[in-house]
């Protein structure tokens, strides 16, 4: 379907006041806290030669990480990118050098919404997403997750909860988050959320499958 | 066709074969591991064994000249050489052999280094492995028949099909020599893609500047004859005697008359060119009678019967006949063909550019101002559509222009090569953007290949005069605006690895380096020619880091890009050593063929064709008439697929008949 | 397709925002299928298909509770023949994708899943085949029939579609990867005009849970997103924007007044399920397709009059956020 597009010709308004637009911030000169001076260098003994194949061996095609030429591509393609503090590129980069420490702390992880963007244009084929994942499983084994982000919390709550009835509830679930981790965001939303009662969108009956028990031997079942 | 014959072996001096033993200590490597002495002991009890003997090397003069001695003296008349294997030495024995003045097939190898001394752990295992080797040989080597080595004649004339800067070195070096070279070519003039160039990287030498002297050149020379608008449609025969049978299109003009004063075009019924120029990467329009560009060799003009309202409806008033002062219009032209005898010949048939179509997300075809690299070369060039100027589609300069590396190649979705091209012409293309236009340029990149000579200091000049390097892959081309200075603008979002932020560059032009591919029709080539192709399509060198002109097929040679990406030296390059290989061939007057081919027994065969469609070389030929498969020992190679396979055991093979091999099983079991 | 018989009830799992956030898109979705004489049986005691935060925990699990699903409609449907499963939820849909894909594939996990499927006395064949409805409405049902079924053409009204994310990442069995087609050939079929825009496949920023203005994970990040999307769309002149996605619908409707706010201008967009333009036009009764339940909904043209009795009111405006 692709056709030669036209530019676009309804009369573009304009976006807005500059003050409001959503642009990068721009170089100012003004005085930022400054970072502190101190040795960043990385000496092996700091570092886990077997990290990288942890990863891989989490992930089903893992190993093709090994094969990284460090293009970039993952990074550009991200959505969300450009708000980790370890661009997906990156974060490949430290796992083979067995940055461990700085890999299972990042936000990185958690802050992916799991599009599968970066899978799908990858030019060496390496499964990202599900790297994102394995690192995931591992910071919460190890508790190195960022505490108080809704991501993790919002994980651990959906699992409890699926755990116990089979299926999640939106309201509760989103009632334990806001107490878990923001209460004011309670008050903030309360208006949408009253609307959103009122539609029929926000149900207080809490889910559940019959067979609840079968849930649990299931899961038993498939780790021993 | 060369014929051969087999001679009864010469009777020996008293009636059998007498076979001497050399047992090769190959310093420590062998005898390290192997009792030398007691191999030598045992050889001697062998039957028909009349000399056993060791030495150090076996190999080297001294011990070539051992056998060669005890040949002359008549002591032995067949030889065993136990050492290392048979294709490190199994050549410099066999020589050894004929010059003490015996067939050099009288000879076998027992490998007791690669096959025993360095893969048996226990010593005495590897003793009893090599006598029982030692023994298989010595039963088998008094079984071979009398063979001789045999040669064919080679033709003087050679061919070399494709007309680019790979194809023109080749022809006017072996011309030069005084060889009479075909140069068949496809396009309706020589001179390939760096016909298209504007200026060459790392030197910006002008391309039509150093490449246009070479075409004159061969058009003029004396031992060249020059086909254009033809190609290759059958080849048959073998090494040495190729017959190749040559179409040349009609252009419905007559090349020895015209001249190339273009009138005709000027004439043309067309005001203005309608029809999709390719020379010009479809960025302009031609008439249906063109010239690719004004120095197209020959400067013959071409009718393109599709577009042409003659051949379309049969009414035109042919203002161009009219034009023409040289008469030299023949709308009833149809193909005709040659045929043509050649002893070798050399595959020049270049590459393809990246259809760049195939990969959607950077908007070639869906933006207008995304251009290929190859495009842009056309605008850089002075006889291109724009005249050198480069402009977007609308006419206007652009102001920020950015060229995205490696589209196409490093890809696991696409090509997992490396173009080895591409980084080099994409600085080429920043420094000319930005000197014609004075825009902002930048170049999106994975890796900076920079390898030949002068290249590194090329990419050091470019990045003097101030072109942005972004090290990071582009993921996408969009024209979507996340902020009022993106508006109207293309926008290239990569991450700068080097400084670890995503970045949006808004630019008014794109530039897609495409990579080098095989031509489309390259499985279709290396069939007609009976060679291969790689995985990736392009052909198969004999072998990647000794033997990068020859191919598998003995009097087939390749050069340029058709046997892998390269820039214009390494083609020139490789180009002259395919001639030299060529010459070296030629010259020589005749090759040396395989002794141990296979043939077909009459009274055996059964004419049930099994072996015909085997045969990985198309050496086997059917009677039909008399129902009877005979192989074509010149092209056999030897490598024995028919006689495996032919069940009445009609095909059989001179040095591995059933006889040989059972004796040499026998060999192995009676001592092991 | 594969050549079998036309199957017109099929498996159908809800997911859980089936009737939380994404109440409107399972109403319209089984209106849309009953009119034109398909049906949906919801699955029979089905479980979350884990999403994507159980694979954050424990992979196999994960692909257990999706095995789970795809095992039950198997047994629903005794016999050798594929079975159908519908998930509407592309999250769902990825999930349980995943599953079918690790109980087809020899290996150690699908032992490990017929393993776990025993123990709770349940067993697969690989016969379950996970689809989209959008992949039913086109190849299965037809746009013939859906043309057929068009009371009111939607004639005149732009319509951008949004795909998201996990529909066609990292499976694409029914449409293009970069640039699908399938929800702007209903699209067409309905008689409205299907606007070509790039963002079709960026994602909003409210993937499945972990993220979005709501739960507040990365606010900024999810507007910026969003509203890329929303302003991209009117510029390229779309009346409405429709999508396949719970989360997504949500995202982009529930925060268009903040957005202005933040972003310095006006943004009005409507937001709502394909299956409920679908069912506009095809005259079914607005109450069923759950329109009242959306945020910001409106139509540019009243489509045309319907015949006779149906006698539903023209297209409501939708209010702002609070």
């Amino acid at each position: 379907m692709a056709t030669v597009l036209q530019a676009p010709t309804a009369a573009l308004e304009p976006i807005g006041s500059p003050a409001a637009e959503p642009q990068p911030r721009p170089v100012t000169g003004k005085r930022k806290r400054w970072r502190p001076v101190k040795d960043q260098s990385k000496f092996e003994a700091q570092l886990d030669p077997a990290f990288a194949a942890e990863i891989a061996a989490e992930v089903e095609d893992g190993d093709l990480l090994h094969r990284c030429i460090q293009c970039g591509t993952c990074s550009s393609v991200c959505p969300v990118s450009a708000y980790m503090d370890l661009t997906p590129r990156r974060l490949i980069a430290m796992t083979r050098a067995g940055a461990r420490d700085d890999v299972l702390h990042s936000m990185t992880p958690w802050v992916c919404v799991s599009c599968y963007a970066c899978t799908v244009e990858c030019p060496k084929r390496i499964p990202i997403t599900e790297i994102m994942h394995a690192m995931r499983r591992i910071s919460l084994r190890e508790k190195t997750y960022p505490r108080r982000f809704t991501t993790p919390v919002m994980t651990k709550e959906f699992v409890d909860m699926i755990e116990d009835r089979g299926r999640s509830t939106e309201s509760w679930i989103s009632m334990k988050l806001y107490l878990k981790t923001n209460p004011a965001l309670l008050l903030k939303n309360a208006g949408l959320a009253t609307r959103l009662f009122r539609q029929g969108r926000i149900g207080v009956k809490r889910a559940s499958i019959r067979r609840r028990k079968d849930l649990r031997t299931l899961l038993k079942a498939v780790s021993s | 066709m060369l014929e051969h014959e087999l001679t009864p072996r010469p009777p020996a001096p008293n009636g059998g074969p007498r076979i001497g033993v050399y047992v090769c200590h190959c310093g420590l490597n062998i005898a390290g591991k192997v009792d030398i002495e007691q191999v030598v002991t045992f050889a001697s009890t062998l039957p028909d064994v009349a000399v056993a003997r060791d030495y150090k090397f076996m190999c080297s003069d001294p011990g070539q000249e051992l056998i060669e001695q005890d040949l002359r003296d008549g002591l032995v008349n067949r030889v065993v050489v136990a050492s290392c294997s048979p294709l490190m030495h199994e050549a410099t024995f066999r020589r050894a052999t004929q010059e003490g003045g015996q067939s050099p097939f009288y000879f076998q190898m027992a490998s007791i280094r690669e096959h025993v001394s360095w893969v048996t752990a226990d010593g005495e295992d590897a003793t009893g492995k090599a006598k029982a080797l030692v023994a298989a040989a010595v039963r088998r080597v008094a079984l071979h028949e009398y063979l001789e080595p045999r040669k064919a004649e080679v033709q003087p004339d050679i061919m070399v099909v494709g007309g680019g800067i790979a194809g023109i070195h080749a022809a006017l070096v072996m011309a030069d020599a005084g060889k009479h070279v075909y140069l068949v070519e496809r396009e309706s003039t020589i001179g390939g893609h760096m016909a298209k160039f504007d200026k060459t990287f790392p030197t910006l030498d002008c391309a039509a500047c150093i490449l246009t002297p070479k075409m004159s050149q061969v058009r003029s020379h004396p031992n060249i004859t020059l086909w254009t608008y033809s190609d290759v449609v059958g080849v048959e025969g073998f090494t040495g005697d190729f017959t190749v049978r040559v179409r040349h299109r009609p252009r419905y003009v007559k090349e020895e008359l015209c001249t190339g004063c273009l009138e005709c075009i000027e004439k043309c019924i067309h005001k203005q060119g309608k029809f999709e120029d390719e020379w010009n990467e479809g960025l302009s329009k031609r008439k249906p009678i063109y010239i690719p560009f004004p120095q197209a060799t020959p400067p013959v003009v071409v009718v393109d019967p599709e577009a042409c309202i003659w051949f379309k409806t049969g009414k035109c008033p042919q203002t161009c006949i009219d034009a023409c002062e040289r008469d030299a219009f023949d709308f009833e032209q149809t193909e005709t063909f040659d045929e043509v005898k050649v002893g070798a010949i050399v595959l020049a048939t270049g590459f393809k550019t990246f259809q760049a179509e195939r990969m959607p997300e950077y908007g070639y075809g869906l933006y207008p101002n995304v251009y290929t690299s190859l495009e842009v070369e056309r605008l850089l060039n002075a006889a291109g559509p724009t005249g050198g100027e480069v402009v977007l589609r609308d006419g206007s300069e652009p102001k920020v222009v950015g060229i995205i590396h490696c589209v196409g190649s490093r890809d696991a979705k696409h090509n997992l090569w490396c173009s080895k091209v591409c980084c080099m012409y994409s600085l080429k293309l920043a420094h000319m953007v930005k000197e014609r236009t004075g825009a902002e340029v930048y170049n999106f990149y994975i890796d900076m290949r920079t390898p030949g000579k002068g290249y590194e200091e090329f990419y050091d000049k470019i990045l003097r005069e101030g072109v942005h390097m972004v090290r990071g892959r582009v993921a996408g081309v969009t024209d979507e605006a996340a902020s009022p200075e993106e508006e109207g603008h293309l926008v290239i979002r990569a991450e700068d690895t080097l400084i670890g932020s995503v970045r949006r560059i808004p630019v008014d032009m794109v530039i897609l380096a495409v990579g080098i591919t095989p031509q489309p029709d390259a499985q279709d080539v290396r069939r007609m020619f009976n060679i291969s192709c790689g995985g990736e399509g392009f052909f198969t060198e004999r072998h990647p880091k000794l033997a990068p002109v020859s191919t598998f097929t003995d009097g087939v040679f390749l050069a340029g890009a058709c046997q892998g990406p390269k820039d214009i030296p390494d083609t020139v390059a490789q180009a002259g050593a395919a001639a030299a290989e060529v010459l070296a061939m030629v010259d020589r007057g005749f090759v040396m063929l395989e002794a141990n081919t296979a043939h077909i027994e009459d009274e055996l065969c059964s004419g049930c064709k099994t072996c015909v469609g085997l045969c990985p070389f198309s050496a086997i030929a059917f009677d039909e008439e008399r129902k009877r498969a005979s192989v074509n020992e010149v092209v056999c190679k030897g490598c024995g697929v028919c006689v495996a396979a032919c069940p009445s055991g009609a095909a059989q093979q001179h040095l591995f008949t059933d006889e040989e091999i059972f004796a040499e099983i026998e060999g192995v079991l009676a001592y092991v | 397709m594969s050549a079998r018989a036309v199957s017109t009830r099929y498996a159908y799992f809800p997911g859980c925002s089936a009737d939380g956030v994404g109440r409107a898109f399972t109403e319209s979705l089984y209106a849309v299928f009953e009119h034109l004489g398909y049906g949906l049986d919801e699955l029979e005691d089905w479980n979350c298909c884990g999403a994507t935060a159980w694979p954050s925990v424990d992979q196999d699990q994960a692909h257990a509770l999706s095995a789970r699903n795809l095992a039950l409609a198997e047994d629903r449907a005794p016999g050798a023949d594929p079975v159908d499963v519908l998930a509407s939820c592309t999250g769902c849909y990825r999930a349980l994708l995943k599953a079918q894909e690790a109980l087809g594939t020899a290996g150690p996990t699908q032992v490990k899943l017929g393993r776990a499927l025993a123990a709770i006395g349940l067993d697969s064949e690989g016969r379950a085949r996970v689809r989209h409805p959008v992949d039913i409405l086109l190849n299965e049902i037809g746009l013939d029939r859906i043309r057929q079924a068009v009371v009111r053409p939607l004639t005149g009204v732009k319509v951008a579609s949004y795909y998201g994310c996990q529909l066609i990442r990292p499976f694409s069995t029914f449409d293009d990867q970069y640039d699908p087609t399938s929800m702007d050939r209903l699209v067409e079929a309905l008689g409205a005009e299907p606007v070509d825009w790039p963002l079709k496949t960026r994602c909003c920023g409210g993937s499945c849970y972990c993220g979005g203005p709501v739960i507040g994970a990365m606010p900024e990040a999810t507007m910026q997103l969003s509203y890329a999307l929303l302003r991209e769309a009117a510029k390229r002149g779309a009346d409405v924007i429709v999508s396949i996605c719970p989360l997504c619908q949500f995202n982009l409707e529930g925060f268009q007044d903040r957005m202005a706010k933040r972003f310095g201008h006006p943004v009005d967009m409507p937001s709502g399920f394909i299956t409920q333009l679908m069912g506009i036009a095809m005259g079914i009764d607005e109450k069923r397709l759950g329109i009242h339940r959306l945020l910001r909904w409106r139509l540019p043209v009243a489509p045309a009059p319907e015949p006779a009795a149906v006698g539903a009111p023209a297209a409501e405006e939708g209010g702002g956020d609070a």
